[in-house]
């Protein structure tokens, strides 16, 4: 616990800058990049900075483009059922200090997650830049799922690296994507993570950048990756700050998000970010604790550095070489963090605190017990965070019961059936799926 | 003009570059990663690179997420992590190489390591260890504010990259931010050898001349005496990698004193 004083970020100290913010300063929502605050930028070779270039020019013109913006609210609408719906949690909520409990649900998107607004707009954005194949990076498989998709939709040709020990045990998202006619690349060096998988991915990006667009899958990366994927996700909050007003006539007391790198904890903070009676917090995946050192705590415990492109915090050890991250979210389970949500911990904007899988995993059950809502293991950090912050809230200022506190619901659980069966001891000890279990297979 | 003739005198990457070519050929850059398959082996194979005929020696940090590098030496740098190599090691090898040769010795390094230690700090321990400069593969010069200020302080080269796929913007820009050489990226990919070298590469060196580069040496893919030939044709410099690491994994130090023998030959004049 001391140790976490320590290393935490300036959260807190920094509260006169965030509060000159606040009062009539630039609005923290619309942050274009390349920097935030000594964040984010280029740290990449020089072979791809002309694609960086032409991804960052095709972006502009088409924000500013009515036809693509047309695009995408049709997408949006008809292929993806936005808006995604705001489900008040009142069962939930007792456990929560009584506090009112909101959903943003993006576990009812096509595909299941947040994951398909980044997809579409990125896999459009592919089309306009005239290339024909797109790659993608997977931990898990979900960002893998959510880019197949889109490249079958638009008619684009899909690579995607996954770790092959990910591929032996997500061997049915491996199934997904190939159902979807992308080709899946076990990827076998290094740790042979998700990290890694990135890695492969710009190696083959360096070689075929004249045919193909990196579809990077979160908030992360070299410029203009980090503002890019942010304005896809955008969507959500803005449509959560709309919902809330229109179902309860004010705004949230605070709002709600995990974070791995970060894209759908910034999708649903831009909604909020200039509004100051609105607290904001990220839960990281905490793991085993973060005193144990398995753990994806990246803000809580790294230290600024650069990976994957982009200056922020960042898992590493004395000589700069990344530490392997634990969780038992594999969305979660990544040892770096977007550059924009290092900014916003430095300023002390937003909050970030760590949730163990134990934590995690009883929001989980919760969820499902309560709501009939079986959530991602991944959103189930942000339900045990917003747990938190309820019980918070109503013993700080009382009168629970007018209290609001929004949770992105970034994603449906079907995938995690197995993980937490195995988790909650459901599964006879001789069955196939207790064995698929035991290797962390999320089905 | 452009900060590289300026220091030319101060430059030890400069000078190794032009006393071969007051020798009438381009020079030989020689790769080989710290701690594979030991820290001693690196620095005797080292000491081998020069005693063979390379001009100037690029020792590489070996680094958790080596993007710019293919199959052979991501192998290699995995292996010398897993082994325990840490980062200060390589200002042992690189002093046990300056000190028995008089190669000059870069170091090629992914910059997080460099920003864990200290831009300053690792440079004045690079400079004490009788370095030349660094080879940067993922720093544009964007981003180097801090390194161009501590390369300064200690007269260390500063080698970005330029690519086939630099505009000419771009181009202008490496160039006068880069001291010692540019490093020009013969193909659009990473490392690895190849059986020819790309067409890519005489255009690249073309364009960076003419954005003012006094000394530009290519690397990536190259692999044979017939590649340095071809590359020296138009080239200030030839750098090989991959072919020496694969030496000295699979024959150790003689391995690689013979492929650089061999290397070596594709740089000696032509007989009149």
């Amino acid at each position: 616990m001391v140790r976490l004083m320590v290393d935490a970020p300036t959260a807190g100290s920094d509260k006169d800058a965030v509060d000159a913010f606040l009062q009539g300063g630039p609005s923290l929502r619309h942050a274009p990049g390349p920097y935030f605050g000594s964040y984010g930028g280029r740290w990449m070779p020089e072979s791809l900075i002309a694609a960086l270039d032409e991804l960052e020019d095709t972006f502009e013109k088409a924000k500013a483009d009515p036809d693509f913006i047309a695009q995408i609210a049709d997408l949006n609408k008809n292929y993806s059922g936005r808006p995604s719906l705001l489900t008040e949690a009142k069962r939930f909520s007792q456990h929560a200090g009584g506090v009112r409990v909101f959903l943003k649900r993006e576990d009812l998107n096509h595909t299941g997650s947040h994951k398909i607004n980044n997809v579409l707009g990125q896999a459009l954005l592919a089309k306009r830049m005239g290339k024909t194949r797109v790659i993608a990076e997977t931990g898990a498989g979900q960002h893998g799922v959510a880019s197949a998709t889109a490249a079958a939709l638009l008619g684009l040709e899909c690579v995607v690296y996954m770790g092959a020990e990910d591929c032996r045990r997500q061997a049915l998202n491996v199934a997904r994507m190939e159902l979807l006619g992308a080709t899946v690349i076990p990827v076998t060096n290094g740790s042979q993570t998700l990290k890694d998988a990135i890695n492969e991915a710009l190696r083959d990006w360096v070689a075929n950048v004249g045919n193909t667009h990196y579809l990077l899958g979160t908030a992360a990366g070299a410029h203009p990756f980090p503002a890019l994927v942010r304005y896809f996700h955008e969507v959500i909050g803005e449509e959560a700050r709309a919902q809330i007003l229109d179902q309860t006539g004010r705004l949230p007391d605070a709002v709600c998000a995990c974070i791995g790198g970060g894209s759908n904890a910034i999708g649903i903070f831009h909604g909020f970010l200039d509004d100051p009676s609105v607290k904001i917090y990220g839960f990281e995946a905490g793991g085993d604790g973060v005193d144990t050192g398995r753990h994806a705590a990246t803000i809580t415990l790294g230290k600024p550095g650069v990976l994957h492109g982009a200056r922020s915090y960042l898992m590493q050890d004395d000589d700069g070489q990344t530490i392997e991250s634990h969780s038992i979210s594999a969305g979660l389970d990544y040892p770096g963090v977007g550059p924009e949500h290092s900014y916003l911990a430095d300023i002390g904007r937003v909050s970030y605190e760590p949730i163990t899988d134990s934590e995690a995993m009883d929001a989980f059950r919760l969820l499902c017990r309560t709501e009939g809502i079986i959530p991602a293991i991944e959103s189930a950090h942000a339900l045990a965070g917003a747990i938190k912050v309820g019980q918070r809230l109503a013993a700080e200022e009382g009168d629970a019961g007018s209290k609001i506190v929004l949770v992105n619901l970034s994603g449906r659980g079907d995938k995690d059936v197995a993980t937490a069966a195995e988790w909650f001891d459901l599964l006879d000890t001789d069955s196939a799926e207790a064995e698929i279990g035991k290797e962390g297979e999320q089905l | 003009m452009s900060t590289v003739q300026d220091i030319t005198g101060t430059s030890k990457s400069a000078a190794a570059i032009d006393k071969a070519r007051a020798e009438g050929r381009a020079a030989l850059i020689g790769y080989l990663p710290a701690g594979f398959p030991g820290v001693e082996e690196t620095i005797a194979a080292g000491i081998a690179l020069a005693e063979n005929g390379a001009d100037l020696i690029e020792i590489g940090i070996p680094y958790s997420d080596p993007v710019m590098d293919g199959q052979v030496i991501q192998a290699a740098t995995t292996e010398a992590l897993a082994k325990g190599f840490s980062v200060r090691q390589v200002f042992d090898v690189v002093a046990g190489i300056t000190s028995k040769t008089d190669a000059a010795v870069l170091v090629m390094t992914y910059w997080n390591p460099v920003i864990r230690m200290g831009v300053d700090e690792f440079s004045r321990r690079l400079s004490e260890a009788g370095g030349a400069g660094l080879i940067t593969p993922d720093l544009i010069p964007d981003e180097a504010a801090e390194w161009m200020e501590a390369s300064d302080k200690y007269g260390l080269d500063r080698v970005f990259l330029v690519a086939p796929s630099s505009s000419p913007e771009r181009m202008r820009r490496t160039v006068d931010a880069s001291r010692g050489f540019v490093y020009a990226v013969s193909i659009m990919g990473v490392t690895g050898a190849r059986s020819s070298v790309s067409s890519a590469a005489k255009d690249v060196v073309a364009a960076a001349k003419a954005a003012g580069a006094e000394r530009v040496c290519v690397g990536l893919g190259v692999s044979t005496a017939s590649h340095v030939r071809e590359i020296a044709e138009y080239a200030d410099g030839v750098i090989v990698g991959t072919a020496l690491v694969a030496a000295i994994r699979d024959g150790g130090v003689d391995a690689v004193a013979a492929l650089t023998k061999d290397l070596r030959t594709g740089l000696n004049r032509e007989e009149a």
